[in-house]
């Protein structure tokens, strides 16, 4: 029986410091000033609480899930600890902006901030309120592990996608409104936040649903395979089209600002894709992605614009197989000098290719012919049997047609023999060439076809802002699209939208967060990186892979197994 | 394999042409500067001090990617963060108050001393907290997946100093001793370009015996040879990675101090563009070799001062002096295309790259 001598007090200290140095550091780059007072569910919990508490919860977790079940008493109290030994760093910070203008060294030390961390009672108080808070947390969490495994799963969903719902309550209620109308609008939302009573309810049926899902004995993909394989043609087909006729009516549903969301995530699932082709496919990590976007942007404006630098005054179709061509032809061009490189160095002279693209566009030696700093201005809009397209509801179909030719092409490029020469040359370079691989001409196609891919997006950008300047070509887009191949998984097609989704459109739909979006990224790369390095979705030849290990341990150890039988 | 060697001959071609190419626009701006004659030599000369001043920041800088490729083989993505950090923090903590309160024009080579001693240690704790999150559990990971690290944890640090101490550029006080000129040789050289050109030896002959002469500095040298066969040897090799990140990054919070003494102002994106040329003066060196990376940082400095006034100005080109960096990474691009191993680098790049 355990005991709490048993308490292992250096890795709760240790884990309890952690968490308490990552909350005052979100506390003072102003992440949690900034969405300190935007309630999920009105009158019952805001954002700042909830980020504030977060990383006492993680760590929380992360301490007592090693705890042997069973061991309830020995859980709860290094839960319980846990927490109180976060709010010692929070309690200290408390002190010392009390004590020193903390605000003339870190800006974002507001009196506003201090507030939310000591409750406005003062410091002696208020850090007391806050030991008592982080330790409730860490003691909740702890009970969580109390309750039978069923139970865990649903409990969590219910929590995240309640809170989840709640900070979209602008959007889904402006929504909302067009449909059902005020009346019924204000009966779900109070203000900009959920109604407590309708969180409760919405809990109460993720908590539901997700335990029937659970308690069923095949997952639905399981029956799928199950099924004859007549049947399992015809149910792939009728999902497809399901899929498709929900993608045609989606602007409908969405209305005008939720579409334009759309429609960059859309932009970003195509310079996803292509990207895709040249570090998930090919295993060639191109940082200067960007300067093919931008090449892209540039044909389609110069080509159809009607201002002074226009040349050839062409509509969107007929520019758009120019654009793409000549993306593909610099992608052809710059990728013969880095044919030799591998690895780090081709990301570093991509990188320099991409910057010296940008500031080309920039210099003076260029502006008689794209603009400079001034860029280049009335690009129309795409013309559909005489109707230009200028609602973002209208130009999503266009959008929709270049993502659904993408995925096309990639899943087709992925099972093809050049698909296969490329993940060949992703493994192993010398033993591609050997196998009789044409290194040249493989590595040329991928750079190809991902900067056409690019190229494309660039003329979709163009005209769909209607005016491009140098400084929307920077360098954290090619990071930007690189962050979403990874989080989704690198050489995985659904992966790349996924990632867009959530790296593109929840920064969209979460403007404060804007500032806030690169340190992110940073860290999502790291974190990935560390924690699940095949991402969210991983294509099945990735996660064997980067798994090899384990599997082949597996494998020895079910084999060593059957030998003692 | 005829369609291959046909394949080849089409690539050299393509590389010939672009070697001749750029070669002939050298030597065509060069010789119409020449003729034209536009500058004094003073000025010249101006060009080139300045030139070697910035060269000595970017070989204390490239010493750190060096130092990393020789033990790890993989380039420090973030090490331009390390040099950022440093800075940043002596700035914002130590300099803005000491000068606020006149302390820095009272005793200035104490500020000094407390500036750097405070950017050196930042840049280390940076330095080992990165290598020890984001590089040290993949050494065994596939190779791009400790590049994507590094590239996130250099987004990271770049942000989370844009979150802590503020997105604006930073003024650094100015030094009263340091303003002015002296007499040297026959021209006049800044005083703060002395300073810094005389820290970079003195920096470079502390690394050289630390490397050479001390016992950390062989457990160094054994780990770049073999870390297997080091670790036989009673070596600590993750110690001593450790400890290579950390005097790189020493180095690099030194050439911070030197950086805000000559430019007068910081921020938090100041790390990215000196970070890619040093990298590319490492290059330009051969990477792995110390001395290389001090030469070519040197090289790299003169090139960017000089080379825009001498090669582009008389092409005509307007506002010549916005191509300064399109010099630099032409010339990254350009070395690693022809001569990947440096101009003192033995081993061939490629092989292990």
């Amino acid at each position: 029986m355990a005991t709490l001598r048993d308490l292992d007090l250096r890795k709760i200290l240790r884990m309890g410091l952690i968490a308490g140095a990552i909350t005052v550091i979100v506390g003072a780059i102003g992440l949690l000033e900034l969405f300190g007072e935007r309630a999920l569910v009105a009158d019952v919990i805001t954002m700042g609480q909830v980020i504030l508490y977060t990383p006492v919860l993680l760590i929380a977790y992360m301490t007592a899930k090693d705890i042997p079940s069973g061991q309830t008493a020995l859980s709860l109290v290094t839960g319980l600890l846990t927490g109180v030994v976060s709010s010692f760093p929070v309690a200290g910070f408390i002190f010392l902006a009390s004590a020193v203008n903390l605000r003339q060294f870190l800006p974002n030390v507001s009196p506003t901030l201090i507030s939310l961390l000591d409750f406005n009672a003062g410091p002696v108080i208020g850090s007391l309120i806050q030991v008592a808070a982080m330790g409730t947390v860490g003691l909740i969490t702890a009970g969580f592990f109390i309750l039978p495994e069923k139970h865990r799963k649903p409990l969590f969903n219910a929590i995240l996608w309640t809170l989840v719902i709640g900070l979209f309550s602008e959007i889904l209620s402006i929504r909302l409104r067009d449909f059902f109308g005020v009346a019924f609008t204000r009966l779900i939302f109070t203000g900009k936040a959920l109604n407590p009573l309708v969180a409760g309810i919405l809990f109460i049926l993720i908590d539901g649903i997700t335990y029937r899902m659970g308690r069923q004995k095949q997952t639905l993909s399981e029956r799928i395979a199950a099924m004859p394989p007549r049947q399992q043609k015809r149910y792939r087909l009728a999902s497809m089209i399901g899929i498709f006729v929900f993608l045609l009516i989606l602007p409908l549903l969405l209305g005008t600002y939720l579409s334009e969301v759309i429609n960059n995530i859309g932009i970003y699932v195509l310079m996803g894709l292509g990207l895709n082709i040249v570090v998930g496919f090919a295993g060639l990590l191109d940082l200067g992605y960007v300067a093919f976007f931008a090449i892209g942007a540039y044909s389609m404006a110069i080509l159809t614009t009607g201002g002074s630098l226009g040349i050839g005054n062409l509509t969107f179709w007929t520019a758009l197989p120019f654009s793409v061509l000549m993306a593909a032809t610099a992608g052809l061009i710059l990728g013969v000098p880095v044919l030799r490189m591998r690895g780090d160095y081709l990301a570093i002279v991509t990188l320099g290719f991409g910057e010296i693209i940008r500031i080309l566009a920039l210099s003076d030696l260029l502006k008689p012919y794209i603009g400079g700093a001034q860029g280049v201005l009335q690009i129309p809009k795409p013309p559909f049997f005489g109707t230009a397209l200028i609602q973002p509801g209208q130009f999503y179909y266009i959008v929709l047609a270049g993502c659904l030719l993408a995925w096309f092409v990639s899943s087709r490029l992925s099972d093809s023999r050049l698909g296969r020469q490329w993940m060949a040359l992703r493994e192993d370079e010398d033993v591609a060439e050997a196998m009789g691989i044409k290194l040249v001409a493989t590595k040329l196609l991928a750079f190809g076809f991902g900067a056409a891919f690019s190229g494309l997006a660039g003329a979709l950008f163009a005209s769909k802002l209607t005016s491009i300047f140098p400084h929307s070509f920077k360098l954290e887009i090619s990071i930007n699209v690189l962050s979403l191949i990874i989080i989704g998984g690198m050489g995985s097609l659904p992966g790349v939208v996924v990632g867009a989704f959530i790296l593109v459109g929840l920064p969209e739909l979460l403007r404060e967060f804007a500032e806030f979006r690169l340190l992110m990224y940073g860290a999502l790369l790291v974190v990935m990186m560390l924690a699940k390095p095949e991402g969210f979705i991983p294509s099945a030849i990735r996660r064997r892979e980067l798994h090899a290990d384990k599997e082949i341990e597996g494998e020895i150890q079910s084999k060593v197994a059957g030998l003692g039988e | 394999m005829r369609s291959r060697i046909k394949n080849l001959d089409y690539i050299t071609l393509f590389l010939w042409i672009v070697r001749t190419a750029i070669i002939a626009i050298v030597i065509w701006g060069t010789v119409a500067t020449i003729i034209k004659n536009p500058y004094s030599p003073t000025q010249w000369t101006d060009f080139l001090v300045f030139g070697v001043a910035q060269g000595s920041m970017y070989a204390l800088i490239a010493i750190g990617y060096t130092l990393v490729y020789g033990v790890l083989f993989m380039i420090n993505f973030a090490h331009g963060e390390f040099f950022m950090s440093g800075i940043m923090t002596a700035t914002v903590f130590v300099a803005a108050p000491m000068s606020a309160s006149g302390f820095l024009d009272r005793n200035p080579i104490l500020a000094i001393i407390a500036i750097s001693v405070l950017s050196i240690t930042v840049s280390v704790i940076v330095a080992i907290l990165t290598e020890r999150i984001a590089y040290k559990p993949l050494r065994k990971a596939p190779r791009l997946v400790p590049l994507i690290t590094a590239i996130g944890a250099s987004f990271f640090w770049q942000n989370f100093y844009r979150g802590m101490l503020g997105g604006e550029a930073k003024p650094f006080p100015q030094f009263e001793i340091l303003t002015g000129k002296v007499a040297f040789l026959g021209t006049e050289i800044l005083k703060v370009h002395i300073v810094v050109i005389i820290a970079t030896i003195v920096m470079l002959i502390g690394l050289n015996f630390f490397i050479m002469r001390t016992k950390t500095g062989k457990a160094i040298r054994a780990v770049a040879e073999d870390k297997d066969v080091a670790a036989l040897m009673g070596i600590d090799v993750d110690r001593t990675i450790s400890i290579t990140f950390a005097a790189g990054a020493a180095m690099a919070g030194v050439a911070g101090v030197l950086f805000a003494l000559v430019f007068r102002q910081v921020n938090f994106f100041m790390g990215f563009i000196p970070g890619i040329k040093a990298f590319t003066a490492a290059v330009l060196g051969g990477i792995g070799s110390i001395p290389g990376a001090a030469l070519g940082g040197l090289l790299l400095g003169m090139v960017e001062s000089v080379g825009p006034s001498l090669f582009l100005q008389s092409l005509g080109i307007p506002a010549f002096n916005q191509l300064k960096d399109v010099i630099a990474f032409t010339m990254l691009v350009l070395i690693l295309i022809f001569r990947p191993q440096g101009i003192l680098g033995e081993r061939l790049a490629e092989k292990k790259a």
